[in-house]
């Protein structure tokens, strides 16, 4: 299975993800650049994290622009999973591949430190390998992760379960002094209406083995490469079917 | 022809730093100034033939690029 990692430039997350999905994982991994217009093959995207173009404008506002962008537009819309972690979640937002939009942390600050979010569904291709309710200790690091949609957003993505992680204590309880940014209901994490694209703001790419504190984060790397195989297994299994994307 | 667009938040979502703001000018005893709104400012240079067509473009490129619709909301002068 081959990762495409696509670097902007800014991006400072994507050597963590690529060597979570080479060394970590034993998987193929490739650094698509921006300005390139295919995936190169890639089984999953990542958007890493980082300050693509400097966040200047807005998180994201730029890099939704970038050449690569109609080719991971397709390939999401093919079914492709796609991961956005930190600032490549405020890209997908920029993006419209997510509904809604970042905000400065609540308290103007920058955090940067470990918090604990809870995986909330597991029928995504980046947490199938996770149990409900999951408590995943990773760290954050960002200055605008004030997730904020609508009211009425936020009910259609509650209604249709498509908060896939939000912030809580040590115990796992979603509590308010747990939220570490003012995200609204917690939220740490989405999903779009087909599953197949995440986004969130903490790094699980930063925790995928013990050396680095924690290896909480490796369950979604290892969900998706596992629903891949589900999904090619099935492939195999029914040839003759399809609008399956590779 | 010259655009200035300016942009905020929308009225129905918390400005941190426009709260901020506010604090500190009380604090500093300015009790007549309630609500402050941080925003940001563009000016554009535009090859237009007519400030209606000036107007035209700057909205649409404040539309695209300079305001994010989720949150913001802009405002368009022609000069």
């Amino acid at each position: 299975m081959k990762f495409g990692v696509v670097v902007f430039p800014g991006s400072n997350c994507d050597h963590d993800a690529y060597h979570a999905a080479r060394e970590v994982l034993g998987q193929q991994a490739e650094y698509l650049w921006h300005k390139d217009t295919s995936l190169e093959g890639a089984d999953v995207v990542i958007l890493p994290g980082g300050f693509a173009h400097g966040d200047y404008l807005r998180t994201g506002a730029i890099a939704r622009f970038s050449p690569i962008m109609p080719a991971i537009r397709d390939f999401a819309r093919g079914g492709g999973p796609v991961l956005g972690i930190c600032n490549g979640f405020q890209v997908l937002l920029e993006a419209g591949l997510l509904p809604g939009a970042m905000l400065r942390n609540r308290d103007l600050k920058f955090h940067c430190e470990h918090v604990h979010v809870c995986v909330e569904q597991t029928d995504t291709p980046f947490t199938h390998a996770a149990k409900k309710g999951q408590r995943l200790r990773i760290p954050i690091a960002h200055g605008e992760g004030n997730y904020y949609a609508e009211p009425s957003v936020i009910a259609e993505l509650e209604a249709s379960r498509r908060v896939i992680f939000r912030y809580c204590d040590e115990r796992g309880e979603v509590t308010a002094a747990a939220n570490p940014n003012g995200s609204v209901a917690n939220i740490a994490g989405i999903c779009n209406e087909a599953r197949n694209v995440v986004g969130l703001m903490p790094h699980p790419e930063r925790a995928c083995e013990a050396s680095l504190g924690s290896a909480d984060g490796l369950v979604l790397f290892e969900s998706v490469v596992s629903a891949l195989a589900l999904q090619a297994a099935g492939r195999e299994r029914a040839p003759a079917r399809r609008g399956v994307s590779a | 022809m010259k655009a200035r667009v300016f942009v905020t938040l929308k009225k129905s979502v918390f400005d941190p730093q426009g709260k901020t703001i506010a604090d500190a000018l009380h604090s500093m005893g300015y009790g007549g100034i309630g609500d402050v709104r941080q925003g940001k400012f563009f000016e554009l240079e535009l090859d237009a033939a007519s400030a209606d067509q000036a107007k035209t473009l700057a909205a649409e490129v404040a539309d695209k690029v300079l305001a994010n619709p989720v949150i913001e909301s802009y405002r368009v002068e022609i000069e």
